[in-house]
């Protein structure tokens, strides 16, 4: 990391990630990062305010999460750069903000990998037996982590063809589980009427409806993920939207059949509990097969979830390298594979030591927390990215309608998660946001004195309005 | 305005940085846990020798429960008894609120600060060009 060192890094930074990808490859890698929400997390809402509260915020927050989507389309589509976001705060709101919504990204999806490989390591310890040691536990989350960060290092294409393959499988298994339970026919398997009485439905009421909000984000966090692709898809103003609009059209579906599977299947104080609730809504159908398919699904959906996580990780800590927000040296890309290798390397030790410190609930709380930190700078970003360029200013790959509803309902719904995660976590929601304050001291009066300032911004844009 | 050049920094001071991130991280994420602020504000509310029905479960639930592995009330009591405790704390509330909008303000205003500097010396480089 000399300066002879630093030259280098220049030599390299001019190999340029792929642009490979298709929209096949943005729906594999939004829907591959979400779906495990389905298989495990959501629940949790279940928990915090019953299963009524938790069909609610379903499509509740299926309506942040579209606001997010259709934000995200627009911004993208025009700032098509790896990073995704943090390449967006950059251009639209300047370079602190892009340095903490970078370290949100990092931060979620570390966490949200963490979080499936543990949920992997339990899944297998459930159906082992005696026997199964600590070790083999650990060695399980290792292996997790080492193998797909190895494959994250080998290629971004073969790295989304694979998720592409074990997200579609994992989500028909949710599919043909919902026509196994005879959906049409109340009473054969599915009991719902039996499970959610008028007596428990909101066994908290309508506080506990909000406090649900926070677990609601888990049918949903990551779709956002998509834009991480911006700089390998071959095409960003058509990918980005369709890919990511598909992936929430299909995350939708998923979720509302998820729910009626589930709450018509168990009580709702052990769908509260359970990590596995659509596991365990196999084994409730009393069919080995079943149950043995979801076994398998919910390991497939955790790794496909995983694989995106590293992906998208390794993505946002590479272009704080190449902006020289961190040393420089994490901006290398790899000559013959094209992947920021030295990123995908860098976070995987980090990844181990939480998996192995954190408990599952502890790290999707993390993950949640800097995902509502995120959607919040959304809310703010597009509406000053609308102001700064003005519509027909500048070309766009996509213009989302309702402008600026959707940026006003995701601003209020991230308010009420903010107040959802108070109710039962408000300390580490603290802990977290003063972790982020400082952080943001160091870089403003510390790191960006290192950075280069007209070199940020390298969008053809004319000059923002009001500057 | 001139053209900003940052200085170079030295391989010591490069892992330095890297050295205060990654630690930053881990006590973000570790502290909480050590602290015991991790944890969910609840409390089982105990019922001396539990029934089904003084757990409030019908027969349909009794049915999947006892199928989930649950063979009494007893072993279900902990899971069905754990109750969230909503009660707001109004200052702990008005402090979270105080330095998440303190947090944001502060971003935005830095970051408007910063931005400046961006736009004058990539708009000025271009018109000096012309």
């Amino acid at each position: 990391m000399s300066n002879a060192t630093a030259s280098a890094a220049d030599t390299v930074k001019k190999i340029s990630l792929l642009r490979i990808l298709g929209p096949g490859h943005v729906w594999a890698l939004g829907v591959g990062i979400v779906l495990v929400g389905e298989y495990t997390g959501w629940n949790f809402a279940a928990d915090k305010g019953g299963t009524l509260a938790a069909l609610i915020i379903c499509w509740v927050i299926g309506l942040l999460y579209t606001s997010v989507a259709m934000i995200d389309s627009e911004v993208t589509s025009t700032v098509a750069a790896a990073g995704g976001q943090y390449a967006q705060a950059k251009h639209i709101v300047g370079p602190l903000m892009a340095f903490n919504v970078a370290l949100y990204l990092v931060f979620a999806y570390t966490m949200l990998e963490v979080s499936n490989a543990i949920l992997i390591a339990d899944t297998v310890k459930a159906y082992a037996g005696e026997g199964f040691t600590d070790w083999h536990y650990k060695g399980i989350i290792a292996i997790v982590i080492v193998g797909l960060a190895a494959l994250n290092y080998r290629g971004v294409l073969m790295t989304l063809n694979v998720n592409f393959v074990i997200t579609a499988i994992a989500y028909l298994a949710i599919i043909v589980l919902f026509f196994s339970v005879q959906p049409w026919s109340q009473g054969t398997i599915l009991k719902l009427n039996e499970m959610v009485t008028p007596e428990n439905a909101l066994p908290y009421g309508w506080i506990g409806v909000i406090a649900a909000f926070h677990w609601g984000i888990w049918f949903y966090l990551g779709i956002e993920g998509t834009t991480q692709a911006a700089e390998e898809v071959r095409s960003p103003a058509r990918s980005l939207p369709y890919g990511t609009m598909a992936g929430m059209i299909t995350l939708l579906i998923g979720a509302s059949i998820t729910w009626y599977i589930c709450a018509s299947l168990m009580p709702w104080q052990y769908l509260g509990f359970t990590y596995y609730p659509l596991l365990d809504a196999g084994k409730l159908t009393g069919s080995a097969l079943l149950e043995n398919m979801m076994f398998a699904a919910t390991i497939l959906a955790a790794l496909a979830s995983a694989n995106g996580c590293i992906n998208d990780a390794a993505r946002a800590w590479f272009s704080l390298g190449r902006d020289r927000y961190l040393p420089q040296w994490f901006s290398a890309v790899h000559p013959v594979y094209r992947t920021p290798y030295r990123s995908i390397i860098f976070l995987v030790p980090i990844a181990l030591a939480f998996a192995f410190i954190a408990n599952l609930g502890q790290a999707i709380t993390f993950s949640i927390l800097s995902g509502v930190l995120h959607y919040t700078f959304m809310s703010v970003n597009i509406m000053m990215f609308r102001n700064k360029w003005p519509l027909g200013t500048i070309q766009r790959g996509y213009t989302h309608p309702f402008h600026p509803l959707p940026a006003i309902v995701l601003l209020a719904l991230c308010v009420v998660t903010y107040f959802a995660i108070f109710l039962g976590y408000g300390a580490q929601l603290t802990a977290m946001v003063v972790f982020y304050v400082i952080m943001s001291l160091w870089f403003h009066f510390y790191r960006y004195r290192y950075v280069k300032r007209g070199d940020q911004f390298t969008m053809p844009w004319p000059k923002p309005r009001g500057y | 305005m001139a053209r900003y050049t940052p200085p170079e920094q030295s391989r010591f001071m490069q892992w330095v940085d890297i050295i205060f991130v990654v630690a930053a991280i881990f006590l973000a994420l570790w502290l909480p846990l050590q602290a015991g602020w991790a944890g969910v504000s609840r409390s089982i509310v105990k019922i001396e020798n539990p029934t089904w029905e003084a757990l409030g479960q019908t027969p349909a639930q009794v049915e999947q429960w006892v199928k989930l592995g649950f063979a009494d009330a007893a072993a279900a009591h902990d899971i069905i008894q754990n109750k969230f405790d909503y009660t707001i704390d109004w200052v702990q509330l008005i402090i979270l609120a105080v330095v998440i909008a303190g947090y944001f303000i502060f971003l935005f205003r830095a970051s408007d600060k910063e931005y400046r500097e961006v736009i004058a010396e990539k708009f000025n480089d271009k018109n000096k060009k012309k």
